[in-house]
């Protein structure tokens, strides 16, 4: 098949590929995100493997896991579960001092960044040699589905604000698909303190203060179909509360 | 330096050069109009940005894409990664 010969070299660049996946109740999701990234990167031929990070989910999460597993390997599929919830930015630095690859892509398991977009990312990556590259709701081709036009209205505003504020050099800033460099994810991540949304926004912004480049690719985001949201709650607040931190301290 | 700062630095510079033509504190002796013109300029500033605001965040609203197809795209995939994975053997 032509494709299996186009995609030899890639396995031979030596570049691997860590996908980072955070779970919290994501029994039905799981198997689906893991099936999809495993469709993409056999198609692709780029070399992966999927770190599963589980925070002692209630509803069985880390068992699919082990089932997912086994049908994939231990190569491919690993497990790094944690006893509680402990937060989805400590998810990461867990993760990442498990990831074998000399890249990380961060993403969330329920669905919502699809993998088809991964190739795209790691082309985009190579293209400029980027330190990290950004999924984009808000270019070219991005955006979302299942948004009333009272989320929209609130997203676009929130963005503008931020954008005028902080001058952050990247268009979406509180998405949370990314590919990294892993030693520039580490250097990051060490110095990030906030939580929830406002973790994925002072990522890019101190990325853009040590002078990292940043590529963009758009990306459709859709709403979970299964299982619910674990942010939430009072997220503009929290949201406010992040940016003006951000606005006085970077 | 702070982004902070930065505005606050932005923000006195423009402040400082207003008020030096509009009450004219060095004593230039600028012809009238130019202080009449400077006076009420921060508000027409004010003005303006809150409108472009309003303007480039409502087409923005407005040209939000809609996703449909690949809504469509993943409720298909989905179909087809669970039918595979039970044939894998996945138990759920
Ligand atoms: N390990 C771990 N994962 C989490 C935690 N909170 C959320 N997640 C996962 O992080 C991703 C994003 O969370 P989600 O609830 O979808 O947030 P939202 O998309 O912003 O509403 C999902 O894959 C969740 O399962 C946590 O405390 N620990
Ligand atoms: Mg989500």
């Amino acid at each position: 098949m032509a494709s299996r010969k186009t995609s030899q070299p890639k396995r031979e660049s030596g570049d691997k590929y860590s996908v980072l996946l955070p779970t919290y109740n994501e029994r039905e999701n799981l198997p689906l995100i893991v099936w999809l990234l495993v469709k993409y990167f056999g198609e692709s031929g780029y070399n992966y493997e999927i770190v599963v990070i589980d925070d002692g989910s209630p509803d069985g999460t880390q068992e699919v896991a082990q089932q997912l597993q086994k049908i994939y390997g231990e190569d491919k599929i690993l497990l790094r579960p944690r006893a509680k919830k402990l937060g989805l930015g400590t998810a990461y630095i867990h993760g990442i001092k498990h990831a074998t690859g000399n890249f990380v892509i961060i993403m969330d398991a329920d669905l919502s960044h699809h993998p088809k977009f991964i190739p795209e990312f790691i082309e985009k990556q190579k293209e400029g040699d980027y330190d990290l590259v950004s999924g984009t709701r808000y270019q070219g081709n991005g955006g979302v589905y299942g948004w009333d036009l009272r989320r929209k209205l609130i997203s676009r505003g929130a963005n503008f604000v931020t954008q005028v504020l902080l001058r952050p050099g990247a268009s979406d800033l509180t998405g949370s698909f990314r590919l990294y460099k892993k030693a520039v994810l580490e250097s990051l991540v060490e110095r990030c303190v906030s939580k929830g949304y406002v973790f994925q926004m002072e990522m890019i912004v101190r990325a853009r203060q040590l002078n990292y480049t940043i590529g963009e690719v758009p990306i459709s985001f859709v709403d979970r179909v299964y299982g619910e949201s674990k942010l939430g709650g009072n997220e503009i607040v929290s949201f406010v509360k992040g940016l003006i931190t951000l606005f006085a301290t970077t | 330096m702070t982004k902070l700062l930065e505005w606050l630095l932005g923000v006195s510079l423009v402040l400082s050069a207003w008020a030096v033509v509009s009450f004219d504190l060095l004593e230039l002796s600028l012809p009238q109009t130019y202080r009449e013109v400077a006076w009420p300029m921060p508000l027409y500033l004010l003005v303006t940005f809150g409108c472009y605001s309003l303007a480039t965040v409502g087409y923005r609203v407005a040209t939000f894409n809609d996703c449909d197809e690949a809504s469509a795209e993943l409720q298909g995939q989905i179909q087809e990664a669970k039918q595979d994975l039970r044939k894998k053997g996945l138990k759920i």
